[in-house]
Parts: C-alpha cells; structure tokens; sequence
C-alpha cells in the first residue's frame, strides 16, 4: 500500500466522508506498516520451514535463492545471507560420501564444483558479515565459512590443507573467541575431531568432550525467533555414536 | 460510508490479491536448457530458481513495472523490464557463460604444472616429489617419472623427448639457474643443487613452453619459490651422510622472515661401508649454506635466496686404454647462487614481475693417470698426452628480467617484458704441452611479449613471440610460439601447441668457433587429457625437428640436423585405492640426429625406445608411517664407438650395439612417530630408502679404448644406494599437516 493510493481515494471522496476516510486510512496505514516487518518475518518463517523440510539439492538450491532475494529486497538484514548459505553448505555434502558411504550427488569435476560453491557461500556471508552488529551473529557467520573451507579441504587434504584446511581452522578459532557459548562452534570441532585417525590427535575420545559440550550449550540456547538454533540434535547424535 | 470502506477494502483486495504468474524458461547459447538460475523480482521476495528443463515459474501480487532478474554464478547476470498487471507472463531467456576461472580450459600442451595452483593439472607437490622413491628428495630424479623423460644415469639433467641434458634448463622465479647440478664426474650422474621443500610450485614442460623462457631446445623447469613460511621453526637432520640445522623466523606482523641452513655432508662412512668400485682417495665432502628473507609488500612479494656451495672429491678408476694404470679424477667447486624476484601488483589489473639473479661457479677439475702404486706417470703422445689436465673454469651469469602482465576482460591477459644476461666464462687449460687461457663474455637480450586470450570457457588460445639476441655470436632470433586448448567434454580437453626454439652453442664449441648460429627447434604437440575426480589421464604426441646442430667435424659447423617424434601415456589415480596414490607413465621416442661428430644421422645413446615407470605411495595410518616403490623400465640405448679413418677423412661407426633393459625397483619408508601428538614439541621424522632393491645390472652405456679394441660398460658407481635419516623440526606442528594427507 502506498500513500500515492490513498492519496487517490482522498481526491475522491467528499468531506462528509473525510473523518470515516481517515480514520480507515489510518487503519490502513498501520496495517501497511505493520506487515512490512511482519512480511519479512513471515516470509522468514515460511522459508526456515521450507529449509527444514528441504531434502533435494533442487529443494535446498531453491530455498537458498529465497532466503537470497529476502536479503536483497530486505538490504538491512544479516540472518537471509546466513540461512542462505548454510542452505548451500547442505547442498554440498551431498557431493560427498556419507556415513554408509553413498555420494548423493555425483560431479564429473568434484574440486571446481565445490570451489565454486565455496565462492557462492561465502560471498553470501561476506554480506552477511558487512550487516552483522554483533559478535554472536559474526561467531555463526564464520562457521558458515568454516564448513565451506572444509568442503573444500576434504576434496583432496595432502595438497588442499594448507590453504582451506588452514581458512577452516581460523574460522572456527575465531568463531570461538567471538563467542565461546556457541554450541555450533563445539559441533563443528567434535566433527572434525571425529573424522581425524586417532593416530593424529582425532577419533571419539577427542571428539566426546566437545559434543558434550555442544549438547550442554545447545541446551542452555535460548531459542530467538529466525536465529540459528541447528545443531542440538546433530549433536547428540554425534555424542551417542562416540559412546 | 460504507460503500467508501467496501470500496476501499475492495481496492486493497484487488491490489493484494491479484496475482500475477511469471514463467519462462532459460537456454544456454547452445539452445541447452540451464537449470539453477535464480530468477528474481528485484527488491520483492518474489522469484524462482529454474529446474533441470531450464523452466521456472513464480506468483507474485506485486503490481506495475519491475525488473526481472537473472543470475547464476557460471553465467552473465541478464535481466528484463516486466509490467505486471494479473495476466501471465513469459520471459524466455538465453544467458550467455561468464569467464571462470574454475571451468576454463588451460592450454597444458607439454607441461606438467604442479604445486598449490588451483588449476594445476598434474600435482606433484614437494611432498610428493620425497615420497617418490628413489628420488631421494631430488626434483630432477622425481620428474623422471613422468613421461618425456630418459633414464639417464650416467650424466645429470633431464634428456627430454630425444634432446640431450643441456636442452633442459631450470629456472627459478623466472630467471636461468646456471648450474643446477653439482659439478660432474666422467659417468656419475649428480644431484641437483636445490631442495624441492624450497618451491611451492614446479613446472615441466616437456615442449613448447611459454615465450617468457628461452635458451632451452627441448624442456623448461620452471620453479616457484614459497612466500611466507607457516611459522617460526628450527630444524634439523641427521643421517650417517649428511648433519645438517637451519632455522625460519617469521616477524609477529607475518610481514618479515628470514631463514637461514647449513648442512654438511661426508661420504666416507657411507662408503666404508657400501663399497663403491671407484676407489675415492679423496672422499666426497660437501659444505652448503642458505639463507633467505622475504618481504611483503602492498600487494606483493620480495623474496631472497643465497646458497653457497663448497665441494670436492677425487677417484681412481681403471684405465681403459692399460691393464695396469688408473685415472686419478678431483674436483674441487665452488658455487654461489643469488636470486631476488619482486611481484607486485601495480593495480588496474596491473602485474609486475621482476627476478635478479647472480650465480658464480668454479670449478678446479685435474686428472692424473697413475700406476698401480698411484704414481704420476705422463707421456707426450696420445691417447696419454690428453689424459693429464688441469682445467680451472669459471661460469658467471648475472641477469635481471621483467615481465608486466595486465588482465583483460573475464580471463584474457596480456604479458611483455624483456630479459638481459651477462656471462662471463674465463677457463683456464692446462696439460703437458699446452696453457690455453680462454674468456668468453656474452651479453644476451631479449624481448617477449604473449597473450592468453579466451574465447570462452571452452576456447582458449596463447600466442607469444620471443626476440634474441647474443653478442658472442653476435647473432639474433625470432621465436613464435602458438597454443589452444579446446574443451570437448566434462573434464576432457584438446590441447595443441606449435613453436620454435633457439638455443646458443654450449661453450665448449663457442671456445673453437664464435660465428656459429643458434642451434633450433620446431615442436608440434597433440595432447588430450582428461581429469575427473582425483584420476587423470592424458595422452600427448610430438613431433620434433631438430636444425642447425652444431657439428664438430670437419670443422664446427652448424651443419647437424634431427628429429624426435613419438606418444607418451600419464595416468594418475589418488582415488580407486584408499589412502593409495599411484601414477603410471610410459613413453614411446623414435629419434635420430647427426650431430656432434656423429658420422651420420643416427639414434642418440641418450635415447631409449620404450621407457615406463610405476610409481605407488601408500599411507598406513594405524603405523603413522608410509611406503613407496618405484619401478622404472626402459628398452637397451644404442651405443656407438666413432673412430676417425684416416683413408676416408672422417669418422666411422668402428663399433655400435644396444645396452641391455634397464629396470630399478625402489623402495623408501617414512615414519613420523610423533605424527598427531598434540603437545610434542619435536617433530620426527624417520627415513629410509633403498634404489635397485632387486640389484639388477644397469649398463648406461659403453667407453671404448684410443684403439677401440676394449670396451667397457658404464655402470653404476655400487649396485644400491641406501639412505636412512632423521629428521627433526621444532615450532611447527607438522602433525596437521600429515593428518589432513590421510583423513
């Protein structure tokens, strides 16, 4: 609704009806504004239940560009940028193995389709980052990239740690120190403990304190409304499969 | 009243409530559908993403004029004006494809690239080139597992595709490294000089290299210096060959570093041990020391390198030309090599490399033969006369070359710049009737400009020239090289490349003749190749025309000519096996030249018909340690013994045969005890390596008596060589390095 409109059906009316006009205009107004922020609040909702139940990378690609096009349209908000990313960071795993050793996905190039991906993401977050105040939203921020420098580590680790596997362990560090109460950061560093040998400082004894950690945190987590609130579950599962 | 708010409500009703149905659907320039296209109407939530038909479709209840917009990161971002007004809508698009760097084609025609670049096709990172058993950490014996290269084991370098060790040339940060290897003995190949842990990126071309190098008929290894170390650290190493310390310190800012090595190696243990079939009476003693600092400029790099080398060795062998008298052979070198390389970026797509470099080697080399109780003995009549000699020589080279490179538009750039070396060769003779004293300078230039130019993602051309010219035999050049790469199917590409190739007379002819012309290549190279998934294969095929060789008979002319064509196969697979890396390379040459004082054209002794090699790494996570075998196949060389018939006037082939096979099993072990130990503050590293595992006989060629009655084969100096070594660095946790080889 805009105030051109209402400007009109002003222009047409006569004074008898004014006092009535107005006070419906005023109605009108506050409806208008009142849904901008609940437009986008709504439109966030629906997407974040989207987002849950995305299965498909056509699903997760699709709620990935929606979460983009509420940040666009919205331009003040960090949290679309975030959810938007982590929505590719999904759609990249599904390139790899999982635990029963299936690839979702094939590519003919694994490397420059994940590197790609890596560009999109944190590009995503670098917008992000630019509209994030605080240090919890930058703490979340990072273990977006974190996850993305991973995927890109994990392509080949003898001739990619040095570059990604590096970006992957400063962002997670920094995601740390910027907020030590996040009980995604503890997930992230039980996961990748949990993958490494135990020959190298890694396996489920490495990894146990830190998803016991991740759960403790998790559960303490207030839930804010559009916040990042992922994680709690994943958690637990990693810890009942370190006993 | 009422009818006002019934019409109200009516007007916002209609205005919220008409929706408007935007559909379409998005091709390539190919008329292929495009799915992932994020369609958006621009500052609203309202859009789509299109699927794997290329067609989207959306509903949206905003109104009036608004921009559709269509993005995906592979393509150009279009858009188009719509007016919504509740009737739907189609926008058929076609996106045109955006430069990108991750799915462009590169033109990899002849060269194996390798290091951290993301668009290496081939890796072959120093880690790799250690673990490449019987490599010993040497770059030179690593490449010669990929195709192109000879198993020559009689004399340093890499013979390339029917070239001999001097048509390769090394550089360093652009500029020529003069001396690569330690100084030689007759029939002992040498190490190079440089550690592969120094360089973060190699190339090895094996024909028809970038226009920015030069002075190399048949091969380029071009290799890059490391920027900043990780950390601050010291090492050290300890064998029963070499000991050896250094330490890296990085400033806290990680703007400044400077490091500084020394190691120190004696054979005589080692050779007390495996017995050698030279008899060493002066046992080979090396001294080396480095040092670097490198700096970080605003958008840029400057970085250091000094080593200095002091070494030598003296051996005795059998006499060929005699029952019972010995050639006693020294050497005694000195080397110092110094590069500096700036890269800047100048901004503005602005690029800037420059690479200084000075390099002295000298060289005190003497043979003496002896008798049985190692007595001097000379005579004044050949074959003796030429056996006792005393040759002081010395080789200087200075350069300075700079190279701008500026970015056009999605991935096309261009590249200029010019080059200036200043040798200096005095070499000093002496032997029972003679004292030559000769000095060679040279001032070489030359100017070189290049450009990548990309048609598209899946075109991609490169075309440069090469202008030379050297003062000594006051002569210039003209090179053209030329270059594509096609991409014909996921992962799969064409590449070809065509150009010529200048290089000057060695010295060693120089000293008998100046006017002598640059000896010249034309290469021609087919290469396909294709990369999925951690499994390379590729395929590449050559043709070769050798002209304006020098020849040394009857006079030094330019008169040889040659040829060298053939296919070589390269599979390399990090992927079938699990925590298995395996490559595989074969190379099929057929080649002839007349050259030298070849009586005719024939086939080089430096070149096999069939060579293969196997290389296999594996990494045993539960022992923390790792094993790799190499094993290396080639078909007999031809030898020849060239006599000059006094009745003809020329040399004649007295003599000619092929060596029998060559094969070597290696082996090396790798086990790094402390590997995962987060509070060790030592890393180890254990090392062992054996080459010839099964003994088997190599004979890399033959040498013939004055009166060509005696033959003897050349063979290695002992049938294995052993290695085992400890190795020890403190500061960095190399322990996350190794963790994230094997995850």
């Amino acid at each position: 609704m805009k105030i051109t409109d209402i400007n009109n059906i002003y222009k047409n009316t006569n004074k008898t009806h004014m006092k009535h006009l107005l006070l419906a205009a005023t109605v009108l107004i506050s409806i208008s504004a009142f849904s901008q922020s609940d437009k986008y609040e709504s439109a966030m909702k629906q997407a974040l239940q989207q987002y849950d139940s995305a299965k498909s990378m056509a699903d997760l690609e699709s709620i990935a560009a929606k979460f983009q096009r509420i940040g666009d349209a919205e331009k003040t908000q960090w949290l679309p940028y975030y959810w938007s990313g982590l929505a590719l960071t999904r759609t990249g795993w599904m390139y790899f193995p999982n635990d029963k050793g299936v690839t979702a996905v094939k590519t003919d190039n694994l490397s420059s389709t994940i590197d790609a991906l890596s560009g999109r993401i944190n590009a995503l977050e670098d917008k992000a980052d630019a509209l994030a105040t605080d240090d919890d939203a930058k703490s979340e921020i990072l273990l977006i990239r974190n996850m993305a420098y991973t995927q890109q580590m994990i392509i080949d680790p003898q001739t990619r740690y040095m570059t990604y596997g590096m970006q992957a362990g400063t962002a997670l560090d920094k995601a740390m120190d910027l907020n030590p109460n996040n009980p995604r950061a503890y997930y992230l560093k039980g996961s990748s403990l949990f993958g490494t040998p135990e020959q190298f400082g890694g396996g489920k004894a490495a990894a146990k304190p830190m998803f016991e950690k991740a759960v403790e945190l998790g559960k303490a987590e207030q839930q804010k409304p559009l916040m990042p609130h992922w994680g709690l579950e994943l958690s637990e599962q990693m810890l009942a499969a370190c006993q | 009243m009422k009818n006002i708010l019934i019409t109200a409500f009516l007007l916002i009703s209609t205005y919220s409530f008409t929706q408007t149905t935007v559909q379409g659907n998005v091709k390539d320039k190919k008329g292929n559908p495009v799915a992932g296209v994020s369609i958006t109407l621009k500052d609203t939530y309202d859009g789509a993403v299109t699927d794997s038909s290329g067609n989207y479709s959306f509903t949206t209840t905003e109104k009036g004029k608004h921009i559709l917009s269509f993005t995906n990161v592979n393509y150009n971002e279009d858009s188009s004006i719509i007016d919504l007004e509740g009737k739907p809508i189609t926008i058929n698009i076609t996106v045109k494809e955006k430069f990108n760097i991750l799915n462009a084609v590169t033109v990899i025609a002849g060269s194996f690239e390798a290091g951290d670049n993301k668009r290496a096709a081939t890796v072959l990172n120093s880690i790799d080139i250690a673990t490449t058993a019987g490599s010993n950490a040497d770059i030179t014996a690593a490449l010669k597992t990929l195709p192109g290269a000879q198993q020559i084991g009689n004399q340093e370098g890499l013979f390339v595709r029917g070239g001999t060790g001097e048509e390769t040339k090394q550089f360093i940060d652009g500029t020529l490294v003069n001396n690569p290897y330690y100084t030689s003995v007759p029939d002992i190949a040498t190490r190079g000089r440089f550690s592969p842990f120094l360089f973060k990126g190699t190339v090895f071309s094996t024909g028809g290299y970038s226009a920015l190098y030069g002075q190399a008929l048949s091969s380029a290894v071009i290799l890059e210096s490391i920027d900043m170390p990780e950390k601050s650290a010291a090492t050290a190493s300890i064998s029963p060959i070499v000991v050896g310390g250094g330490v890296q310190q990085l400033s806290k800012n990680k703007n400044f570093s400077w490091g500084v090595d020394y190691d120190y190696v004696n054979l005589i243990a080692y050779f007390n041990i495996v017995k050698q079939t030279p008899d060493y009476f002066d046992m080979p003693e090396f001294h080396s020391g480095d040092a670097n600092f490198r700096i970080k400029t605003k958008g840029g790099i400057i970085k250091y390198y000094t080593t200095f080398n002091y070494n030598h060795l003296g051996l005795r062998r059998p006499d060929i030309d005699s029952t019972n008298y010995k050639d006693a052979f020294g050497i005694i070198n000195h080397n110092w090599y110094n590069n500096l390389s700036w890269r800047q970026n100048l901004g503005n797509g602005w690029k800037m490399n420059m690479g200084l470099s000075y390099s002295t080697n000298r060289d005190d080399i003497s043979q003496q033969v002896q008798d049985a109780s190692n007595n001097n003995k000379s005579w004044n009549y050949q074959p003796w006369i030429s056996k006792n000699f005393h040759i002081k020589s010395r080789q200087d080279l200075s350069q300075i070359k700079e190279v701008f490179e500026k970015k056009l538009g999605g991935l096309s750039a261009i590249r200029f710049g010019g080059e200036y070396w200043y040798s200096y060769n005095p070499t000093h003779y002496i032997n029972i009737d003679s004292d030559y004293y000769f000095k060679q300078k040279d001032n070489y230039a030359a100017l070189f400009a290049e450009g990548d130019i990309y048609i598209t993602n899946d075109i991609a051309l490169k075309l440069g020239t090469r202008y030379e010219y050297s003062s000594i035999i006051r002569k210039a050049n003209i090179a053209p090289r030329i270059s594509m790469a096609y991409k014909v199917g996921k992962g799969a590409q064409v590449s070809l490349a065509y150009g010529i190739f200048y290089e000057k007379p060695l010295n060693n002819e120089l000293v008998y003749n100046t006017s002598l012309n640059y000896t010249k290549a034309t290469h021609y190279i087919a290469n396909y190749q294709v990369n999925r998934n951690d499994r390379i294969f590729r395929i590449e095929a050559f043709y070769k025309k050798y002209d304006d060789l020098v020849k040394t008979f009857p006079t030094y002319n330019n008169a040889g000519y040659g040829y060298a064509k053939g296919f070589e196969l390269f599979l390399r697979d990090k992927k079938t096996f699990k925590n298995i890396d395996y490559w595989i390379s074969y190379s099929y040459l057929d080649t002839k030249r007349d050259f030298e004082n070849y009586p005719q054209e024939l086939a080089p002794n430096f070149a096999a018909k069939h060579t293969a090699s196997v290389v296999v790494k594996h990494f045993i996570t539960k022992w923390k340690a790792g094993v790799n075998a190499t094993y290396t196949f080639a078909t007999g060389r031809p030898y020849y013994n060239f006599m000059f018939d006094n009745t003809q006037g020329k040399f004649v082939i007295s003599d000619q045969g092929q060596t029998k096979d060559y094969n070597s099993l290696n082996f090396s072990v790798e086990y790094l005890p402390s590997l995962g130990k987060k509070d060790a503050k030592t890393f180890i590293v254990l090392f062992a390596s054996m080459s010839n595992v099964l003994g088997q006989k190599q004979v890399y060629g033959y040498n013939y008596s004055f009166n060509g009655l005696n033959k003897e084969p050349i063979l290695p100096t002992a049938p294995r060589f052993y290695f085992i070594g400890c190795f020890l660095s403190w500061g960095i946790d190399r322990s996350q390095d190794a963790i994230n080889n094997n995850l």
